[in-house]
């Protein structure tokens, strides 16, 4: 059977390369800082194995997380430049392989589909051969794997680590950002254990009158929208409206059906996101790009889809989730 | 060490344990140091990372209780960073002018007038995103050099000029349209951050069993209502800008006629 651990160890394989990539590159502004964070980052997903299987001690990944983001924090981050393909050698790849190069790219979403369906007939003597409880997960990395042969086949590049120089050069320019959204999870479960769910839940009861399901997907979804709005980020009000409304009113409480909740709840979210100033990379970065008047011009051209949308989401919630 | 799932609970819990609404107030300084954090701009990290250390403290749990927790929360919350798994064969692809080819279908959207280049973007980039492709676009990739020229041409084609406020609202529609189609194309795709959050939050706090693929799934509805929202108001851009170019030719006019005098 493939584990979803097999899947941890190919990410955790794949930052130790980057990191070793960047080690080797005198040029780097900040050669050791940044092979020292996505190196350190790779062995915290190789020791996050046992301390998942209860099996080594938790504090000393949790020193190692908090270390990776003094690394990040402090500029010890950089950027290095990279060999990569030039404009016009690039646009002569595209003459030549023209829509080609979608074949890789839609080669991971099909065959990640094909084996989440073909999941339950996947049985070797007993065994399912996709880990049961991650099969999406590991349907993807094989999806990605094979995507990557794909690649190789149709566009024999002369060196066939290509795949990881490139993906090297990516995310270096996403470069801290990659670790947000796990830490964000992880903040979402302190806030859990500390009961800020539990807080805004009690100030949102206040609103809410008992045993009417309209109310809770209004909140809900309304609460996602202004959380978003306030925090600029989706992902940081996802967890604290889960655990005050979605989880304990909607799921619990009204037998919603939580993948439907939780989808929507987060795209309510995301219609916040297109109305506030506080996700600067969205609305206020394309606005200096774009060398406008009002930098609020592109939050402007958008709150007209943004409401309507957010109604909708809440219509689509209230008909979908609860039978 | 204890495991943090020993934790005592929160003494917010207790109701013994007064002033209990005053330390519901002291939780959510947590989400405020978020607010504020992200609002003077520090680094992101910086602000998670104090906010769930800050928070947990006032939740009444100790220091070994939050390493505990932070090594926890990275180990169960992986799943979210399988996202860079992708990125091999994205960076080979683009290496081989993904770009400029998408760049080239999208030029082929030329002819069509400012409202109409800007539904053909949202179309693509929800599409592309939807497949995992969120790399071909974005407001530096394409918006800048692509979209809004084509966009700005169309208007100039069929109205001769583009004065100030006009271009602007153009530049607006086209950063609009790059968001629109990513944030509401990106959630139909399994490997993206935010399906990835939903599980694994779930999963971890409440013990269920969420698979990616079915949220991706009930995605797609809100998908389909964002594209035609979207669509509808860029339809109604042209016609916008119809109007406004009679008006500015009616005070052209007047003015003209002012001077004559």
């Amino acid at each position: 059977m493939i584990n979803v651990e097999a899947v941890y160890w190919l990410v955790g394989i794949l930052f130790v390369a980057w990191a070793s990539l960047i080690a080797a590159d005198t040029n780097h502004p900040r050669r050791w800082g940044s092979s020292a964070f996505w190196g350190l980052l790779g062995l915290c997903f190789f020791y996050s194995t046992w301390v998942q299987a209860g099996t080594a001690p938790a504090w000393i990944l949790g020193v190692a997380v908090l270390v990776l983001v003094v690394l990040a924090s402090t500029g010890l981050l950089g950027h290095g430049k990279h060999r990569t393909s030039t404009g016009p050698e690039r646009e002569a790849y595209a003459k030549r392989f023209g829509n080609k190069l979608f074949i890789p790219a839609l080669t991971l979403p099909l065959v990640t589909v094909i084996l989440v369906l073909a999941a339950p007939v996947l049985v070797i003597g007993g065994t399912p051969l996709l880990d049961p409880k991650n099969t999406t997960l590991v349907a993807l990395a094989i999806g990605a794997v094979v995507a990557v042969v794909v690649a190789l086949v149709i566009l024999k590049p002369k060196n066939p680590a290509t795949p990881i120089f490139e993906s090297r050069r990516i995310l270096e320019s996403i470069g801290w950002a990659a670790l947000l959204p796990q830490m964000l999870t992880t903040l979402g479960i302190l806030f859990t254990k500390a009961g800020v769910g539990t807080a805004v839940g009690n100030l949102a009861s206040g609103l809410l009158p008992k045993g009417s399901l309209i109310a809770g997907v209004l909140v809900y979804c309304i609460g996602m929208f202004l959380f978003t709005v306030l925090m600029g980020n989706g992902f940081a009000a996802f967890p604290i409206m889960t655990a005050a409304i979605g989880w304990p009113v909607l799921v619990e409480g009204f037998h919603g059906d939580p993948a439907i909740v939780f989808a929507i709840g987060m795209l309510a979210g995301f219609c916040g996101t297109l109305c506030t100033p506080m996700a600067a990379n969205f609305n206020l970065v394309p606005s200096a790009l774009l060398e406008m008047k009002n930098k609020y011009g592109v939050i402007t051209a958008q709150v007209g889809t943004a409401i309507p949308l957010l109604a909708v989401n809440i219509a689509l919630m209230y008909f979908l989730a609860f039978h | 060490m204890t495991n943090p799932t020993d934790a005592p609970a929160p003494i917010y819990a207790d109701p013994s344990r007064v002033p209990w609404e005053g330390i519901i107030m002291l939780v959510l300084i947590g989400v405020l140091l978020v607010i504020v954090g992200f609002a003077i701009r520090l680094n992101p990290l910086i602000v998670v990372t104090v906010a769930g250390i800050v928070t947990a403290l006032l939740g009444g749990m100790n220091p070994a209780q939050i390493l505990d927790s932070f090594g926890t929360g990275f180990a169960s919350s992986r799943s979210v960073t399988i996202f860079v798994a992708v990125l091999p064969v994205v960076g080979i692809i683009e290496f081989f002018g993904l770009q400029e080819q998408a760049k080239v279908l999208i030029g082929r959207l030329a002819k069509l007038t400012a409202g109409r280049v800007l539904i053909g973007y949202l179309a693509v980039r929800q599409i592309t995103a939807a497949v995992g492709l969120t790399s071909i676009g974005g407001h530096a990739q394409t918006v800048r050099p692509l979209v809004f020229p084509m966009a700005e041409g169309a208007a100039l084609r069929r109205y001769g000029h583009v004065p100030e406020k006009i271009s602007e609202k153009i530049k607006g529609h086209s950063a609009g349209a790059d968001n629109v189609g990513v944030f509401f194309g990106e959630d139909v795709f399994v490997a993206v951050g935010s399906i990835l959050l939903i599980t694994t939050f779930v999963d971890t706090t409440y013990h269920l069993h969420l698979e990616p693929l079915q949220l991706a799934l009930w995605a797609i509805p809100t998908a389909i209502a964002a594209f035609l929202i979207h669509g509808f108001r860029l339809l109604r851009l042209d016609k916008q800008l119809d109007k406004e170019y009679r008006e500015f030719e009616l005070t052209a006019q007047k003015e003209t006629a002012g001077e004559a005098k």
